[in-house]
């Protein structure tokens, strides 16, 4: 690939991802009202799609080999049982996280 | 503006309020951003690659497949097509936002440009109290995880494969926030009819399509589920 080739794929690149960021806002004018499937959407959308991105994260865990997913398991219990104990979300997400480093570093080497 | 004497501080306020909600990113965007950065380095590229892409894709996955695409011969129709459907998912997130951003000013473009999945689950789901403007807390938010990308993706370049550490599992950091941000979203609902159409539609999706397919069919399928029971879901008033 030439230098222009490359400055080319990678300005179609940010073209699509700004396509997709920017295209609901140049459709739906901020002056006019949304129409009403729209809002329903946007209220409705952000529980299914934080769901979709927590299996987006796990994604590759391989349930049948490996470690069988436990580690991730486990780590994603500790989040949830930290959340609904102090409701801290830093506290949630350092606390799960270090357990499954913990996991992964120290326990499934050995 | 001038007689606003409490502009500045309004701002420095948001971006106070702000940054402790990107630390969990920061640790995030560090460690993917200086993996991209090493990964591109050992691929042959030199720092301002990652740099340059980093600050005008601002869109973690895609980057990653960008590296392929730059190693393989050109293609710039694939390559379009690539990024949008890797990308397909801002276009949900642009409609969550639609209202959120309205009366941002200026600010909306960058907001707009910024949007990536941690700036949008951040924005999207922490309203900040009284006396803190929301649109320059959305945007320092958004700034501030982007500095966090672009800096690791350069630091990684520049470092390349000079540096060793063990923090295997770091990436946990992104599942765990996620896991949060779903379990807010839960605890806030009544009837948990959209939550569970999320888990279901994406885990069937994987089974069925594998890791690298299953986005786009599980966001066609949520699409069709939000729409068939939109009547049922609205009288749950879970979308409120």
């Amino acid at each position: 690939m030439t230098l222009t080739q490359q400055i080319i794929t990678i300005a179609l690149c940010a073209l699509g991802t700004m396509a997709t960021r920017f295209l609901p806002f140049l459709l739906f004018s901020s002056r006019k009202p949304t129409p009403g499937y729209i809002q329903y959407l946007g209220k409705a959308l952000p529980a299914a799609i934080f769901g979709m991105l927590v299996v987006y994260c796990l994604k590759n865990v391989d349930i049948l080999s490996g470690s069988h997913g436990l580690p991730e398991a486990a780590a994603i219990l500790v989040v949830i049982g930290l959340h609904l104990w102090k409701r801290q979300m830093l506290l949630s997400i350092a606390g799960g996280t270090i357990c499954y480093m913990l996991l992964v570093q120290r326990i499934l080497i050995n | 503006m001038t007689n606003n004497p409490s502009f500045g501080q309004q701002i420095k306020l948001a971006a106070r309020y702000a940054f402790p909600h990107t630390i969990p990113i920061f640790a995030g965007f560090w460690f993917l951003g200086i993996t991209y950065g090493i990964y591109m380095n050992v691929s042959g590229f030199n720092f301002l690659y990652p740099l340059l892409m980093s600050l005008t894709i601002f869109g973690g996955s895609l980057e990653f497949v960008a590296v392929e695409m730059l190693l393989s011969s050109f293609a710039p129709l694939q390559t379009l097509v690539m990024a949008l459907m890797i990308q397909a998912r801002h276009l949900f997130y642009g409609i969550a936002m639609l209202d959120r951003f309205k009366g941002t000013g200026l600010k909306k473009i960058y907001l707009i440009f910024g949007m990536c999945d941690e700036s949008f689950s951040i924005n999207c789901s922490i309203k900040p109290p009284k006396g803190i403007d929301q649109g320059w807390f959305m945007f320092f938010v958004t700034l501030f995880n982007q500095i966090y990308w672009v800096s690791g993706a350069a630091l990684g370049g520049l470092l390349g494969s000079l540096i060793s550490f063990d923090t295997e599992g770091l990436e946990f950091v992104m599942t765990a926030m996620f896991v949060v941000i779903f379990l807010e979203q839960w605890l806030k609902e009544r009837k948990h009819y959209t939550a569970v159409i999320g888990i279901t539609v994406s885990s069937v999706c994987l089974l069925l399509a594998g890791p690298d397919a299953f986005l786009l069919p599980a966001m066609a399928c949520i699409l069709l589920l939000l729409t068939i029971f939109r009547k049922p879901i609205e009288k749950a008033g879970e979308t409120t």
